[in-house]
């Protein structure tokens, strides 16, 4: 089994919106809807403040609670990979996924349906990367499986102090921000 | 100075940012008709079972409240169909069954409450509605059927009285199992949504008996109104035995509501820092004035005082807190729906 994790460097992201406008075009998110975003989050009490720049999305939990409270199974994880993704033709577009995700991570599309971070399956299958990661000109995103020690993502984790969010909602995310 | 943390994101999803607002009016109306619904089944049930087969007289419980209760129910479904997205694929609920889905579930007892409402309702209607039961004599057939079998009567009753617990408790798990929102975090919203569904069913009911009763003086257009419908379907008298019945059973119910209302902000404001925060939105935050006034005040205080009153028959029986009841399981359902959303894991932070 494979299960698939994204690692991004904080200290390297300096927040320029790249991953962002890949995703809208790799994946053709409508105008005015954000699959990714930049989340800034500053820390302290002044003059002592610390600045944490993320690249965000669906953090493709281990414990989806999106997938547990759909009515049609339209929210289903992907194998392998562990990938939770929305099948459109089943999705009926009762919000409860919205209202499920701690991270607020989904979004109603125009057409009518559920949508979210795919964490580009269709290029991840063929061997790519997703199209955030690809893009990134301070190479602070890794894109890999956490089942396989050896790879990249593994061995930043073993290696660098990280932490994911919100791990008290439960959910065990699949992202780790590398502090 | 006290640490901070302060979130800036780039996100702008609509329905998401800057809080959650994906559900309406229509999921709180909806919330609240089904509660209505599980009411007047659990009513009409234990009713059903209670009285002997064969004393025949217009049942409001057991007649008026069923078929009522198909329309409220038919309603329901109609708010919700609204509130989807996606709605030609509605149709996907029934060729699944998702066990974890609260959502999957309440989709499959929805289809148990029709039988088991039009069965109850058709034991009596013969008596209870005489018109259509001339017009369509296969009516007084099917009434005659079931009377004449004590355990389908009874079989009918249980039926009722357990569909209409489940849809009641389903209505408060819908939100209780959505983790991510603090203020839905309790399993205590499945009883509360089920006794307040009770206390408004038995409000409504004991407010057609008070309309209805004789003697009781009725502005001019609600008496021409109330005339015309008896006289066109040649309704006989109601029960009016069972109104302080009902009146007894509702401050029952609303005694129960205040009890598990005050044990679910007990459970949050003794839980951890987001429960707390999310409580305070009903206590002393943005939503408390409509919580202390319209839920509480006028929602369960009030009609409690006004039925006690009445039951002690110091002022006669009035529709005030059949209204004030049904009023407030409205907003019980709105201010929980609306605050919930507003509640969140990232609050945390601050």
């Amino acid at each position: 089994m494979s299960r698939f994790a994204m690692v991004i460097d904080t200290r390297r992201c300096v927040g320029c919106y790249d991953c962002v406008v890949a995703c809208k075009t790799e994946n053709g998110v409508p105008e005015g809807y954000s699959r990714d975003w930049i989340t800034e989050e500053v820390h302290g009490a002044f003059p002592t403040l610390q600045m944490e720049i993320r690249s965000e999305r669906c953090n493709h939990c281990d414990n989806p609670p999106c997938v547990s409270c759909c009515p049609t199974g339209a929210s289903h994880v992907h194998e392998p990979g562990g990938v939770v993704l929305v099948t459109h033709d089943k999705c009926i577009g009762c919000k409860a996924c919205l209202a499920a995700c701690p991270y607020n991570a989904r979004f109603i599309h125009p057409d009518g349906y559920a949508d979210k971070c795919t964490f580009c399956i269709h290029r991840v299958e063929r061997g790519l990367d997703p199209a955030c990661v690809s893009v990134c000109p301070t190479h602070c995103m890794h894109f890999g499986d956490l089942d396989d020690p050896q790879s990249e993502v593994s061995q930043l984790l073993n290696s660098r102090p990280h932490h994911a969010l919100l791990p008290e909602a439960g959910t065990k995310p699949c992202i780790f921000y590398l502090t | 100075m006290n640490p901070l943390t302060e979130l800036t994101l780039s996100r702008h999803n609509p329905l998401v940012d800057p809080t959650l607002h994906v559900w309406q009016w229509q999921i709180p109306i909806y919330l609240f008709l089904g509660g209505l619904v599980a009411g007047l089944m659990i009513i009409a049930g234990v009713r059903l079972i209670a009285i002997r087969p064969t004393q025949r007289e217009a049942l409001v419980c057991c007649t008026i409240g069923p078929l009522a209760g198909l329309v409220f129910l038919s309603l329901g479904m109609f708010v919700l169909f609204l509130d989807l997205s996606h709605k030609l694929y509605v149709w996907r609920l029934y060729t699944t069954f998702q066990i974890t889905s609260p959502m999957s579930w309440g989709s499959w007892i929805l289809l148990l409450v029709y039988p088991a409402l039009a069965a109850n309702a058709l034991a009596h209607l013969p008596e209870a509605i005489p018109a259509l039961a001339k017009r369509f004599p296969v009516l007084i057939a099917w009434s005659d059927f079931i009377l004449s079998r004590t355990r389908l009567v009874v079989a009918i009753g249980i039926a009722n009285v357990l569909v209409g617990i489940g849809l009641g408790i389903y209505t408060g798990i819908l939100l209780g199992t959505l983790g991510a929102r603090p203020l839905w975090n309790s399993a205590l919203l499945g009883p509360l949504f089920l006794f307040s569904g009770l206390s408004t069913a038995a409000a409504l009911l004991h407010g057609i008996l008070v309309l209805t009763s004789s003697g009781e003086e009725l502005p001019a257009f609600a008496d021409f109104l109330l005339s015309s419908l008896t006289r066109l379907a040649q309704a006989r008298p109601l029960d009016q035995k069972v109104a302080p019945v009902l009146a007894g059973a509702d401050n029952s119910f609303l005694t129960i509501e205040l009890g598990l209302l005050s044990l679910f902000l007990i459970g949050h404001l003794t839980s951890t820092a987001v429960h707390q925060q999310a409580a305070t939105l009903l206590l002393s935050g943005p939503y408390a004035a409509v919580f202390w006034i319209f839920v509480i005040s006028l929602g369960i205080v009030l009609p409690l005082i006004l039925q006690t009153l009445e039951l002690q028959n110091s002022i006669r029986h009035t529709l005030a807190p059949a209204l004030l009841v049904i009023f407030g399981g409205i907003a019980l359902r709105f201010i929980l729906v609306y605050a919930g959303q507003q509640s969140h894991w990232f609050h945390a932070l601050n």
